[in-house]
């Protein structure tokens, strides 16, 4: 990155290679710590909890976001019960019960009280279906101009269930791959009601708390190795960084397998998007071993937030590549989000 | 767009996507092309006919008796590097909002791209059609909003109807920056070319649907083979099938595979609204260099909507950037790979040339699909 010249784009912010680009090359360069290939969604606080439990070391995690969904309201959600959703999803991706979350926001000048009063309201009802207290924040607010209404930053403190014993580390060829329930439906949901791109579409949102669902998934299947949310970039994103940070595997899904849903196909196929690369906030994958695939397939269909659960693939031995088998039998290779995912013009 | 999207999801119909039927196809294809004993060299001349090959894994599944080359149907790869430093100066000029297909966005002028422009402080606003562009002017009557014509005969009948309205709405502070390519002339420039090792061409499905099958007259009567086709895999398929018997059986013309939605005259409507608004002008092609009559101008009348002539915006040729090797990969005479900067200086993140900019560019396609080897072992 020559940062003599170079400025932030908007596909810095996507997920995609941008992101990890930036990542690496600023925030990990300056502040420390790991590749960034190999970031968890959550920091875990090994043995820092001693003396909190009886009889054994408390593992807690910490994670943080920020939220500047455009519009505000969207169908099947807002931005407040997303800012509540992204960061307790973020702890169930290390297999963390929330125990705390803080809640920051940044104003724009001229916002309507009664738009932050939805928003907040909204946020609390979200927090009390988790369970979880919003126990401190803070309120900034900036000239009109320089923010987009309201933007929301959530940190999320959370305690590692026992059971959970996740890494990267731990695929192996033959483990299988599962995904919740059906992709790209927060992605359309959104988009539907982006200014000159309004359409009409039976879409909502999936965004959801995850944590209900990733529970009986880890106290109950036997060898699950990882999860995490597919959110910015999407399936095809986060699975080719899952498998280019867990080392000498391959993750092979097949496009048959994977749900999506009609009219979310529709909609990609009119606008020229891929659903594998849209957003979800309400999904997660599961990368569990062969002989406790059936069973973790069991346990997410029992949920409601998993009734559309599918084995999509199966992690294979290779170089960190994804590959997807098409409908008609052919391979090819995914790679992350490059840019924005843009419409085509012919 | 509500109507579209719900018709789509009511009418499609999946049989040109079938795999029993893209199978059938695949080995009678294979079965055709045995005495050939060399891979049949194939152009698709659109990008979107890229784009559905790599997204279906079809070139996996053709190979290796068919290879598939990208031709110069990108309408982002072949916008000149003038056209693009043209249009980086109207954003930055005070007043204006630039609005565009997001297409345009990442593509590499001499100073930077849309996107770069957009971080530094230009107002860029990415629309889905050139109406959008005349609603955000007439709902900002301040602001100068110049809509930039790219792509060819099927993107040009929009933007002219865009022009239309707003001249009959007295919308003056619409203008267009024109820069529509035409499909023809760059296959006759492709032609000319006595060099290019192809033994065929499957021709745009969309283009063909405003032109016809009858505008490629002129193709066919260079003695090449040439199948219009559609956009599923099973459309594909067919196309190709077609081309290969033509070959094998040395016919040479122009056939049409996607007859449910091209006919022999095209859509006149749309050629017409073309005509109205545009006069055909010499224009510049990444990597192809300038081809006569390519490219579309505003007729007089509309001279008060032409933001070349409003902002007072020169052509200029600006020559590809050094090392680049699209031109070649353009027409079919070098491979991706062989191209120094390939993977390298050049990839999809920070693209050189047009071909690595969009996901429909040759180079972008060879980066995700075939470095390390396609077909997995």
């Amino acid at each position: 990155m020559n940062s003599a010249t170079e400025r932030v784009l908007l596909a810095h912010g996507d997920g995609g290679l941008l992101t990890a680009k930036l990542v690496d090359e600023v925030f990990l360069k300056n502040l420390g710590g790991q590749a960034a290939g190999g970031l968890l969604d959550a920091a875990i606080l090994d043995g820092r909890g001693r003396g909190g439990s009886r009889g054994g070391r408390r593992r807690l995690a910490l994670t943080t976001d920020s939220f500047v969904v455009k519009p505000v309201f969207f169908p099947g959600g807002d931005i407040g019960s997303l800012a509540v959703h992204g960061t307790v999803n973020d702890l169930a991706s290390v297999g963390a019960c929330p125990l705390a979350l803080s809640a920051a926001f940044i104003l724009e000048e001229g916002l309507e009280v009664a738009v932050l009063q939805r928003v907040v309201a909204s946020m609390g009802k979200a927090a009390a279906r988790v369970g979880v207290p919003i126990v401190t924040g803070d309120t900034k607010v900036v000239e009109k101009g320089a923010a987009d209404g309201l933007f929301i930053n959530t940190t999320g403190l959370g305690e590692i269930l026992p059971a959970a014993d996740l890494s990267f580390g731990r695929l192996r060829p033959g483990d299988r791959v599962l995904v919740s329930g059906s992709v790209g439906d927060h992605g359309v949901a959104v988009l539907s009601q982006r200014k000159g791109l309004a359409f009409e579409t039976p879409v909502i949102s999936d965004s959801a708390p995850l944590f209900d669902l990733v529970r009986p998934l880890l106290e109950r299947a036997p060898g699950v190795k990882f999860l995490r949310d597919p959110t910015r970039g999407g399936l095809a994103t986060t699975l080719k960084e899952i498998a280019a940070s867990a080392g000498e595997v391959d993750i092979v899904i097949e496009e048959d397998r994977i749900p999506v849903r009609p009219a979310v196909a529709g909609a990609c196929e009119i606008l020229g998007l891929d659903p594998l690369y849209l957003a979800n906030e309400g999904k997660i994958i599961v990368v569990v071993e062969e002989s406790g695939a059936a069973e973790a397939l069991r346990i997410l269909r029992g949920h409601p937030l998993g009734a559309d659960a599918a084995e999509v693939g199966r992690v294979e031995a290779g170089r960190g590549d994804l590959w997807l088998v098409t409908s008609l039998g052919g391979t090819k290779r995914l790679d992350r989000l490059t840019g924005e995912q843009l419409p085509r013009i012919c | 767009m509500a109507s579209i999207v719900r018709n789509f999801e009511a009418d499609f119909d999946g049989a040109f996507r079938r795999a029993d039927l893209a199978h059938a196809i695949l080995s009678r294809l294979k079965k055709r092309l045995a005495p050939l004993g060399r891979p049949l060299r194939l152009m698709e001349v659109c990008g979107t006919h890229t784009v559905a090959i790599s997204r279906s894994g079809l070139r996996s599944l053709l190979a290796p008796e068919v290879e598939l080359v990208s031709g110069p149907g990108c309408p982002v790869c072949v916008t000149a590097q003038g056209e693009i430093d043209a249009m980086l100066d109207l954003a930055g000029r005070p007043g204006v909002t630039v609005a565009t297909f997001g297409d345009m966005m990442r593509v590499p002028g001499s100073r930077g791209s849309l996107n770069d422009a957009r971080a530094a402080g230009a107002r860029v606003a990415v629309v889905y059609s050139a109406m959008d562009a005349v609603r955000m002017a007439a709902e900002t009557p301040g602001e100068h909003v110049v809509f930039l014509g790219v792509g060819f005969e099927t993107t040009a009948p929009g933007t002219a109807l865009a022009l239309e309205e707003a001249a009959r709405s007295g919308i003056r502070n619409f203008y267009v920056y024109a820069a529509h390519k035409l499909v023809p002339p760059a296959l006759e420039a492709l032609l000319a070319d006595k060099n290019l090792r192809l033994h065929g061409f499957v021709l745009p499905g969309h283009v063909s649907v405003v032109l016809g099958r009858r505008a490629y007259d002129l193709v066919a009567a260079r003695g090449v083979a040439a199948v219009i086709g559609g956009f599923e895999p099973v459309d594909i398929l067919l196309a190709v099938d077609r081309v290969a018997a033509m070959v094998m059986e040395g016919r040479a013309g122009v056939e049409n595979a996607y007859s449910r939605a091209v006919s022999e005259e095209g859509n006149v409507a749309a050629r017409e609204a073309i005509s109205r608004c545009f006069a055909p002008a010499d224009a510049d092609w990444r990597g192809l260099g300038r081809i006569p009559a390519s490219g579309l101008a505003l007729r007089g009348h509309l001279s008060s909507h032409d933001a070349a002539g409003r902002f007072g915006i020169l052509p200029a040729h600006v020559p590809d950037p050094p090392g680049c090797s699209c031109g070649a990969v353009l027409r079919g005479k070098m491979r991706p790979t062989d191209c120094a900067l390939f993977g390298g200086r050049c990839c999809p993140e920070s693209p050189v040339g047009p071909c690595m900019v969009s996901t429909e560019g040759a180079c972008s396609a060879y980066y995700r699909f075939e470095r390390g080897g396609e077909v997995r072992e």
